[in-house]
């Protein structure tokens, strides 16, 4: 049934070119899921994941089981590692959707090499991130409080007029949408697993992946309500991802507290999102496109491209550094003045020089092309600029906290092996996912590879 | 997909090849993208409707040449996005500011500018949602099975083949006449396709079925637990996922104990002994009773000695224990309008507190000893404040109660004549 009844004879000598460059994007995309045996890297990586997330579930179960007393935060540090990793991991996510949105709605072609694996790594990232306000609240069992459900509490409905209450809103609007953008960029790619599996007589894989592909065939009238859904969702997801880290910011900066209160703090806060999540990126994609030769996809001038914007955003967050401390000056309050001054060269001193050096010195070795072609340094650059975006947050949390206004509320934060403990734990939760994520799922948008390949528009203008 | 009947057939006959079902349509394969607009605006033209193109990526183009009408996906979700923020900003309003107003520092229980955060959200989650399943529910997915899926160039379109499938239901339809248009439209390959003939492959199998069914039960039943625990009623304590600080090493009072004789964990008073400090030997001034009966004077001395002195210091404490104890029901001038019965009255309700001034009622004329013991263990629905308040203070209200009578009820005459001259008006504030 399936040979043709009729096959007509080649009508030009480019017959076929332009379906083989289609074939082989496919072919270099899935063979990584078709490999009968894992790669030993990929093995090795995973095996450590799990470790790491392993301790994570321990810790977790001693903080839910005791109580968040057994972590270092119960002095006037009330928010350290918890709020600091929450803030970290969620702006970790945001380049994923910057680069699978934005660079979408600005028609930026070289995204689709990155966007699979950037959209996962922000959805794997949100849950990390989600974790630490839960755990933070200390009986997590009570979490479906902070959603408006009649109840029998009398009429005990939440503060909709508390920062964290749009937190809650934005993180988990945020993730439904990452959820549902990214699966939706998936379907086209899982029929094209399902089909691959199906020609080969991988029944039972055929149908897992199948059963997620919802049956899609590829048509021009799927197409086109797929193509404005897609276009739409990336129009709403920009707005929401700049909110996000917006809102997040507003947890500090609607707050009293001196080194809180400013309104730079949500452009700050998502330039220094896109800044760490762009590292991210690259930490995780130069040694994964080196393992499952993928260079001819992810082009070195798509790396060249991720680092520009790192060096563009590193230099937002030190003008942000500068502007904070010029108008602490400016303000002329004394508090304000204060908390910066021991910010600086308060007991946190180390942490705020390794994050300026991180985050402001380590970026600008990007303006060498030489650095940009040389992708182990790249590597190790961007895991500076993780660590110096994790400082960042950490010297805004525990800095202000431990010298806020009354000298009897100074403190000092030392973070107990259960706040090490989780936050190991999220590492090795997010490396779980997108290990298994890398073997099993397609890593690069294989049909939008396509759509922008030269042999997208073969063809046109014969007969 | 299925491999039998995998062996080519005559197509020179119009009647169904052996080991084939109906007819469901034509499949041609185009070489390059552009090849098959051009071969999909010559279908168009020919007046074919039910026909579609079958591409690894949306190609440029496409739309047009097929005739394909404008989605109306973006109205949708706009519908979407409006009804997300009109709904955010309601939900907002009914639980913060109609179901149940926060006070806080005297602000106003609504200020949009607090809720446009949320209002935000949820304008773009529903945007978000009506364009995920609005996009698959036009599209007609998810659609586990169709004709195509069983051939094998159909298999290739998520990869690198272009197809036009013509389905055998499209008025224009004709077998030969179509095959001809497809490979004059420059296809590579023309290929007839048909429905399974083993009707019973177009049901679902058997054990996928059983697999619904079984997980949609197991499904149910936490909420079947929930829906029995919700009308039923058992004498055995909530089951504690969590146990919080629910459960400790000790005995309750109304707990049994099987350390003691009489199996109870509540140990009263060994008879004929009184604790330390308990004796309380002075009725009048530990129960208001002066020979059996409400005592209309006041004690003669604390129990530590000291002599009973009704001085200015001991009003200004009655008044001070007043204020803190009492005026929340019977208000600061005693009249029953405490900020209580003002919020009982605002919520529609009817009871009042006692009035403690008022000339026409009884609680004037009680005894001072009643009155003290009115405190001590409550009244009709004013429950007791023995345990709150000592006795010296509670003596301590009496007075301050009988002070606040008289001035409610004061005249003129009460006033010091060198005073009077300093009353507003020349007249009394509350007084008659």
């Amino acid at each position: 049934m399936s040979t043709a009844d009729i096959v007509t004879e080649t009508h030009h000598d480019e017959s076929g070119k332009a379906r083989e460059a289609f074939r082989t994007v496919t072919n270099d995309v899935a063979w990584i899921a078709e490999a009968p045996k894992p790669h030993k890297a990929w093995l090795a990586v995973l095996g450590i994941a799990l470790v790491m997330l392993g301790i994570g579930v321990y810790s977790i179960y001693t903080v839910i089981m005791t109580g968040i007393g057994v972590w270092g935060n119960s002095n006037t540090v009330c928010w350290a590692w918890d709020i600091t990793n929450f803030v970290w991991w969620i702006g970790i996510g945001h380049a994923g959707t910057l680069i699978s949105a934005v660079l979408y709605l600005t028609r930026q072609g070289w995204r689709t090499s990155i966007n699979r694996a950037a959209e996962a790594m922000t959805i794997f990232a949100v849950m990390a991130a989600g974790l630490f306000p839960l755990l933070h609240t200390g009986r997590p069992w009570f979490a479906w409080w902070m959603l408006p459900v009649p109840n029998d509490m009398g009429s005990l409905w939440p503060q909709f007029r508390s920062p964290l209450m749009w937190d809650v809103f934005a993180v988990s609007t945020y993730l439904t949408t990452s959820v549902l953008f990214w699966f939706m960029g998936l379907v086209p790619d899982l029929a094209t697993f399902r089909d691959r599996n199906a020609a080969k007589g991988n029944h039972l894989k055929a149908m897992i992946y199948g059963l997620f592909a919802l049956g899609w065939r590829g048509s021009a009238r799927q197409w086109h309500r797929y193509e404005r859904a897609y276009l739409i969702l990336a129009g709403l997801a920009t707005p929401l991802v700049f909110s996000v880290h917006s809102v997040v910011s507003f947890d500090f900066a609607t707050s009293q507290l001196p080194g809180w209160h400013t309104t730079i703090f949500p452009p700050y806060f998502v330039a220094g999102a896109i800044f760490s999540g762009f590292a991210m990126v690259l930490t995780l994609l130069i040694p994964l496109r080196y393992l499952f030769n993928l260079q001819h996809i992810i082009k070195q001038e798509h790396i060249h491209a991720m680092c520009k914007i790192i060096l563009a955003t590193g230099m937002m967050v030190g003008l942000a550094y500068g502007t904070e401390f010029f108008m602490a000056w400016y303000s002329g309050n004394p508090f304000e003045k204060f908390a910066f001054v021991s910010r600086a060269f308060g007991p946190f001193w180390w942490a705020y020089f390794a994050m300026v050096s991180c985050n402001v010195l380590i970026p600008q070795f990007f303006w060498s092309k030489w650095v940009r072609n040389n992708n182990k340094l790249i590597w190790v650059l961007c895991i500076f600029v993780n660590i110096g975006m994790w400082f960042e947050r950490f010297v805004i949390i525990a800095t202000s906290l431990a010298r806020s206004f009354l000298p009897s509320a100074w403190s000092y934060y030392t973070p107990t092996r259960y706040d090490v403990g989780v936050f190991v734990g999220t590492i090795g939760l997010f490396l779980t996912f997108f290990m298994l994520f890398f073997r099993y799922l397609p890593v690069v948008a294989i049909s939008e590879v396509k759509g922008v390949m030269p042999e997208a528009h073969a063809g046109k203008g014969h007969h | 997909m299925s491999d039998h009947g995998a062996h080519g057939h005559d197509v020179e006959h119009d009647d169904v090849p052996a080991g084939e079902g109906k007819l469901f349509g034509l499949l041609a394969e185009y070489d390059t993208p552009g090849e098959l607009v051009e071969a999909a605006r010559k279908v168009r033209d020919a007046g074919y409707t039910d026909f579609d193109c079958y591409s690894p990526f949306p190609v440029h183009g496409i739309d047009e040449a097929m005739g394909i009408k404008r989605t109306i996906l973006p109205l949708l979700i706009f519908g979407g996005g409006f009804t997300g923020l009109v709904g955010g900003i309601a939900l907002q309003w009914y639980c913060n500011a109609y179901k149940w107003g926060w006070n806080i520092s005297g602000k106003p229980t609504w200020s949009l500018p607090a809720n446009i955060p949320i209002a935000f959200e949820t304008t773009i989650l529903i945007s978000v949602l009506t364009a995920f399943f609005g996009m698959w529910a036009l599209n007609k997915l998810p659609q586990v099975w169709h004709p195509f899926f069983r051939s094998e160039r159909f298999g290739r379109v998520t990869d690198d083949a272009f197809l036009i499938g013509i389905e055998s239901d499209d008025k224009r339809f004709d077998l030969e006449g179509t095959k001809k248009l497809l490979v004059d439209a420059g296809a590579i390959a023309v290929e007839s396709c048909h429905k399974d003939p083993d009707l019973s492959k177009a049901v679902m199998p058997k054990w996928l079925l059983a697999l619904i069914i079984a997980s949609t039960a197991f499904a149910l039943i936490p909420l079947a637990i929930a829906a029995k625990a919700r009308n039923s009623k058992s004498s055995e304590p909530h089951y504690h996922i969590f146990p919080d600080m629910d459960f400790q090493p000790k005995f309750k009072s109304d707990q049994p104990n099987d350390l003691f004789a009489d199996g109870r964990s509540n140990r009263g008073e060994i008879d004929g002994t009184i604790p330390r400090g308990s004796l309380n030997a002075d009725d009048v001034f530990y129960r208001g009773l002066e020979g059996g009966d409400w005592t209309h004077g006041f004690p003669k001395a604390y129990p530590d000695g000291r002599e009973f002195v009704i001085d200015d210091k001991l009003v200004k404490r009655g008044q001070n224990r007043f204020n803190i104890y009492c005026t929340p029901c019977h208000g600061y001038d005693g009249n029953g309008n405490g900020a209580v019965p003002q919020r009982v009255k605002l919520g529609g309700g009817l009871w009042a507190a006692r009035n403690l001034v008022d000339p026409k009622a009884d609680v004037i004329r009680m005894p001072n000893g009643q009155l003290f013991n009115t405190i001590s263990n409550g009244y009709n629905t004013m429950m007791g404040y023995g345990a709150q308040i000592p006795q010296s203070d509670r003596w301590a209200i009496v007075i301050y109660v009988r002070a606040l009578e008289r001035a409610q009820n004061a005249s003129l005459d009460d006033v010091p004549a060198d005073q009077r001259t300093n009353m507003p008006g020349g007249t009394m504030g509350g007084g008659k």
